[in-house]
């Protein structure tokens, strides 16, 4: 099953309960007005429409892209898309190249530009959190076990029973469902969590049910062939800072149509290249040998 | 027992002031980390390291395997004085590029990662990949010079016995690795300046790749000709700057093609930031080199080419900021309202790497067999005496080697 969020901007009062939570659940510091960088994953931004005057407010998150360009932009395949629909990454992996920072159509992934050992960082939709449950057994320091006997690691943290507790409060919404820490803390339904296609449809029932409350458009449906956020809004996605300039097929397909053909660009070049050196190498053979009988013949004659 | 001191001169003093103002920026990369030493942001994740160090780099040191297919697959033996300067530009200039790599990789301790964790949909993965296999097949291209210098003769026979599998195989790495650069701005064509960004882009980058080849090894026999009294044969240089323009004649007209194609020529004549650079950029790589050449008498000399190739060379370095730096501004601008210009701890590191380069050179030209030796007739003829106090007689080098092709 892929999960996605709904962003509902309709909704949205701008409290910030949802990056708060953000914080809380990545243990990350508690930041007043928090810019997107590797210490803080979603943000809230309040946007005046330029027309009307009328301020709305915008959440930014990591898009989860359907085909991710940072997946495939990544060397080391340190960043996944899931089946689950989240677009993880193996800290681990990361050699702190930032070509996924490049590769983003969204500008989404941050590094840890003060770190001596720098990599990058996003939202991951709660994935490990999600998959955390109370049932997981300990070490004797106190740390969280998974299948294989491992310690839980999240983000290079290592997780105590205290810290298992919290997140699974964090990421635990009304119908006992697990699910971001950002959508179980929205307390207006702006954000929503749940299945990719039931939420889609959701958007769609939204969108022709009250025609008047919404611009006729699922921004996340089609962009960059498809991502697991879907935006709702009132107003124009342009007016609200969206970019509205990205293309609707994948973007990886770019660099992969070039990547996919090297095999026959070596091969053709690398006969072609035998075939020149072949034919170059005969005629000296050729010229060496006529003037071979040439120095014979006059020889001869003298 | 006298010691003789190295003479000093202005260059060895500017040389070793880059070198220790590169120092000191290392350490504050290495001691301090990215965000201090750079200008380098969440918004601008790549700068001038990623722009010069390595995608220009890689260019520049095109010239190894553009010289080695004109003399081992097309046979056009009388380039073959030419062949390994060229080959170690390329085996310096790779070498320079890793140096680079080091610099702007936030890990650089972990770069074996690309080795164990392939991802086979990644351009910078291909990248990884030429830089290693190329930097070890150039090894093995310049060895025979230093197996000559200590004479080694079996290993150099074996070599030797390799010579053309090893050429082919860096043609064909090299036509991978000087396209994949450009193949790595293919994922953001929502980012670039319309002027930069073009589905042909690995293509361009190839094809101007073989044009800064030769124009590179123009620049160096001249420089060389000058510092160590090493000089080449004008015609040969001549020839090359003659293959060089026709190159950058087909590529320019490639561009202009893809510019019509994109409907994008009516920005050219659209006064901005972006106009400018390209109007310098095709200025420096395409107009004054074609002028210099062809003034009657002094386009041909050896100081005429060598204007006409440097020319060349600074074009395509404008070229590749261009498309790394110059073309991602407007993005910048309009979604961020900031700019991306290179920290002086960037500045330094970079200068001190292509200073390295020089230096680097100028000791393999002294120690190793590099240039032909040239008979003192030759060298008075073109009009550059020889400086015998820095270019002491090498061992090794049969003049009759030159003389036999």
């Amino acid at each position: 099953m892929s999960h996605a969020i709904l962003v509902d901007l309709t909704l949205c009062v701008g409290c910030g309960a949802c990056t708060t939570a953000c914080q809380q659940v990545h243990n990350f510091p508690e930041k007043e007005n928090p810019t997107l960088d590797d210490k803080n994953f979603t943000t809230i931004r309040t946007v005046t429409e330029n027309e009307s005057g009328d301020e709305y407010y915008v959440r930014k998150m990591c898009r989860h892209c359907e085909e991710p360009a940072c997946a495939s932009a990544c060397l080391v395949g340190a960043l996944t898309k899931t089946k689950d629909g989240a677009v993880t990454w193996d800290t681990n992996k990361c050699i702190g190249c930032r070509y996924c920072m490049l590769a983003c159509p969204f500008d989404i992934p941050k590094y840890e530009w003060s770190s001596m050992s720098p990599k990058v960082r996003k939202c991951t939709m709660c994935y490990q959190e999600r998959h955390l449950t109370a049932d997981m057994e300990l070490d004797d320091a106190g740390y969280v076990l998974d299948a294989s006997g491992e310690r839980v690691v999240i983000e290079g943290r290592e997780i105590t029973a205290e810290d298992r507790d919290t997140i699974i409060e964090l990421t635990t919404n009304m119908d006992d469902n697990r699910a971001s820490a950002c959508s179980v803390a929205c307390p207006m339904e702006a954000t929503v969590f749940g299945e990719r296609d039931q939420l889609l449809a959701e958007a769609k029932r939204r969108i022709l049910e009250s025609p008047d409350d919404y611009v006729p458009r699922i921004y996340g449906q089609k962009e960059v062939g498809g991502t697991s956020v879907f935006y709702l809004s009132n107003v124009s996605f342009e007016s609200l800072g969206f970019y509205t300039n990205l293309e609707n097929s994948s973007y990886p397909d770019k660099t992969w149509r070039v990547l996919e053909k090297i095999p026959d660009i070596v091969v053709t070049a690398g006969v072609a290249l035998g075939a020149v050196y072949w034919i170059t190498n005969r005629r000296e053979d050729v010229k060496r040998y006529e003037e071979e009988i040439k120095s014979k013949r006059s020889k001869k004659k003298a | 027992m006298k010691l003789a001191m190295p003479r000093i001169t202005f260059w060895k003093v500017t040389a070793a002031v880059f070198l220790l103002g590169g120092l000191a920026a290392t350490i504050v990369r290495f001691g301090w980390g990215l965000g201090a030493a750079t200008n380098l942001t969440d918004i601008t994740p790549w700068g001038l390291w990623i722009g010069f160090d390595v995608v220009t780099g890689v260019g520049l040191a095109a010239g190894g395997f553009t010289l080695a297919g004109i003399v081992y697959i097309f046979h056009l033996e009388r380039f073959k004085p030419i062949v390994r300067p060229a080959i170690l530009t390329a085996f310096l200039g790779y070498s320079l590029v890793i140096v680079g790599l080091m610099f702007d990789l936030g890990r650089p301790w972990a770069i074996w990662h690309a080795l164990i964790y392939q991802n086979p949909h990644s351009v910078l993965f291909e990248v990884a990949m030429c830089v290693m296999l190329y930097t070890t097949v150039l090894a093995l291209e310049f060895s025979p010079v230093v197996l000559e210098r200590f004479k080694l003769h079996r290993a150099l026979k074996f070599v030797k016995a390799i010579t053309i599998p090893l050429i082919v195989l860096g043609i064909l790495l090299s036509m991978l690795h000087q396209s994949s650069l450009g193949s790595l701005y293919l994922i953001v064509p929502q980012k670039m300046h319309p002027f930069w960004y073009s589905p042909m882009l690995p293509v361009f980058f190839f094809v101007s790749a073989v044009a800064v080849g030769l124009g590179m090894t123009i620049v160096e026999s001249y420089l060389s000709a000058r510092a160590f009294g090493k000089t080449l044969e004008t015609p040969l240089l001549r020839d090359l700057a003659r293959i060089m323009l026709g190159v950058l004649l087909v590529y320019f007209t490639m561009r202009g093609i893809d510019l019509l194609r994109r409907d994008a020529l009516h920005l050219l004549f659209e006064p901005s930031f972006e106009t400018s650079m390209l109007y310098l950029e095709v200025s420096l790589m395409l107009i004054i080199p074609l002028l210099l050449f062809n003034i009657r008498g002094w386009g041909q000399t050896r100081v005429g080419l060598f204007f006409t190739a440097f020319s060349m060379v600074l074009g395509f370095v404008t070229n590749r900021l261009n498309v790394t730096l110059t073309s991602l501004e407007s993005y910048y601008r309009e979604n961020f309202g900031t700019s991306y210009f290179p920290s002086a701890g960037e500045l330094i590191v970079t200068i001190s790497i292509v200073t390295a380069g020089f230096v680097l050179f100028a000791l393999a030209v002294k120690y190793l067999p590099i240039f032909p030796e040239h008979e003192e007739e030759t060298v008075l003829r073109i009009g550059d005496a020889p400086d015998r106090s820095s270019a002491p007689p090498l061992e090794g080098t049969p003049a009759a080697e030159l003389r036999r092709h």
